[in-house]
């Protein structure tokens, strides 16, 4: 996630899409207008100070006002507003049918990600992590199960609002390879500044593999087992997460069926591996005050292991 | 207290370490990147400060590294990517980790009482 506010070039000046390209060219222009319109206030200052008496009379006049308090603002604002809506309104557009369809949702403090088919059917869960095919449209479906929160990926579009009862629609694309970073840009409260998640975009030929080989496992009999199995269906993991093909059915959390082999953990701020997952489960709260998963304290060491070691095991 | 602190301490010695700061602030990268901090609390690492396992301030001047093995940068480095084989039975989980990076890492941990 934290690649996603800061670096350089700062991410919205370094556009990885179409979308982003348009969301820059509007950046520039508009700190190219605030440059113009700073130099001309600083030469009227200049001129009402210490200019000619002639240039100050007409300065100090009533059309001066009309002209440039008024008139001038007026124009180039209306002007920016209309060529800025113009400029961005592909990004909002329609489902079209053909291209790849994810449904997110903003949660406090994580987001809940859902592929659809074209017809608008959930066909796979999974959290915290997008996957998209390179050089393609994505259409994504905005929505929030609490509070507002707000989807962007600078990399690769513009911000959107996640707002309850409504679902808006925001096109992203990518046209290279690589992982992008992603935050929640609407404070939701508590730990929203740990509130992020990866966009990754695969080459058409990789995207094909990795959506048959998600496909494939859930097809499949979920045969993981081992004490760590038991341990998280004993302990209550399963009470708030889902992993498929096993009882563990809760919606109060990050789906789990695929964790093994997510980029990070805790919705974008660690990187996944044996060490933060037992660090995570043992001391969520340490990690992500106030986020709403309980700490497991009171498991040992042994015991953590053995989770986190069945939990790597869910590809 | 503070009084009772400083009177219970020796006079500060030289640093046991001689510390090559360029690596120390690579191995500071490295200690980010892993998430090392989801664990440990780490003087220089803001974010996170996990508690799961002990603190690391002042960590160079341990003698054992989790009370069994010689604190040595070696032992330290190949402690730093599998605990569990260098010390049998230690609860911190072997880290994803290259031995160039763990000597960085290293290096870093062996600057902090330099710090403070
Ligand atoms: C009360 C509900 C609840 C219970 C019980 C619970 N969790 Fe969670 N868990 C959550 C929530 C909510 C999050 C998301 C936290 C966030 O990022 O804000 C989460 C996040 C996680 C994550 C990180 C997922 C990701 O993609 O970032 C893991 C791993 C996890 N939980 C494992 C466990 C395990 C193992 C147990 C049992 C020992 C457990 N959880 C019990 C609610 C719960
Ligand atoms: C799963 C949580 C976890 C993670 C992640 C983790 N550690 Fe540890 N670490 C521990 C525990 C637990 C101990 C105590 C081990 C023991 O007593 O055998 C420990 C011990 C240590 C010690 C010895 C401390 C002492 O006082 O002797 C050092 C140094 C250390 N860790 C550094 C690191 C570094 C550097 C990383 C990242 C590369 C890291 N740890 C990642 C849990 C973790
Ligand atoms: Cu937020």
């Amino acid at each position: 996630m934290f690649d996603a506010l800061w670096g350089w070039p700062p991410p919205v000046l370094d556009p990885a899409g179409p979308y982003a390209d348009k969301v820059t060219v509007l950046a520039w222009v508009l700190l190219a207008l605030g440059v113009i319109v700073t130099a001309i206030v600083c030469a009227a200052l200049w001129v009402a100070i210490k200019g000619p008496a002639r240039w100050k009379q007409r300065l100090g006049g009533e059309s001066a006002v009309w002209i440039g308090g008024i008139a001038f603002p007026g124009v180039v604002l209306t002007a920016l507003l209309f060529w800025g809506l113009t400029l961005t309104a592909d990004l909002t557009d329609d489902i079209t049918g053909t291209e790849p369809r994810i449904r997110v949702t903003g949660e406090m403090w994580w987001f809940r990600v859902q592929y659809l088919d074209p017809a608008g059917r959930v066909v796979m869960e999974d959290a915290n992590e997008i996957h998209l095919p390179v050089g393609q449209p994505v259409v994504l479906e905005l929505r929030s199960a609490d509070v507002i929160h707000n989807f962007w990926v600078p990399h690769l579009s513009g911000k959107k609002d996640m707002l309850p009862g409504r679902t808006n629609l925001l096109r992203i694309q990518a046209d290279k390879a690589g992982q992008f970073g992603g935050v929640c840009a609407e404070y939701c409260g508590g730990p929203h500044a740990l509130m992020g998640f990866v966009a990754i975009a695969h080459q058409p030929a990789d995207y094909a593999r990795w959506q048959q080989g998600r496909m494939g496992r859930l097809a499949q009999v979920n045969a993981t087992g081992g004490p760590g199995r038991q341990l998280f269906m004993e302990s209550g993991c399963g009470a708030c997460h889902r992993v498929a093909g096993t009882e563990a059915n809760g919606l109060a959390g990050p789906d789990l069926t695929h964790v093994g082999t997510r980029a990070t953990l805790g919705a974008g701020i660690l990187p996944n591996h044996r060490g933060t997952l037992i660090g995570w489960i043992g001391d969520s709260q340490g990690i992500k005050p106030g986020n709403r998963m309980p700490s497991y304290d009171t498991l040992s060491a042994a015991e953590l292991t053995a989770i986190a070691g069945w939990l790597e095991q869910q590809q | 207290m503070c009084v009772l602190a400083t009177a219970g301490c020796k006079a500060p010695e030289k640093p046991r370490y001689t510390v090559d700061t360029a690596l120390a602030e690579q191995g500071r990268a490295v200690i980010e990147r892993a998430g090392c901090a989801a664990c440990h609390e780490i003087p220089g690492v803001a974010w996170p400060r996990g508690r799961w396992g002990p603190s690391l301030a002042g960590f160079g001047d341990i003698g054992l590294i989790a009370g069994a093995v010689p604190n040595t940068a070696e032992n330290l480095s190949a402690f730093l990517r599998n605990a569990p084989a260098v010390k049998p039975g230690s609860t911190m989980p072997p880290i994803p980790i290259t031995p160039d990076e763990a000597r960085a890492a290293a290096a870093y941990l062996y600057g902090i009482d330099d710090d403070v």
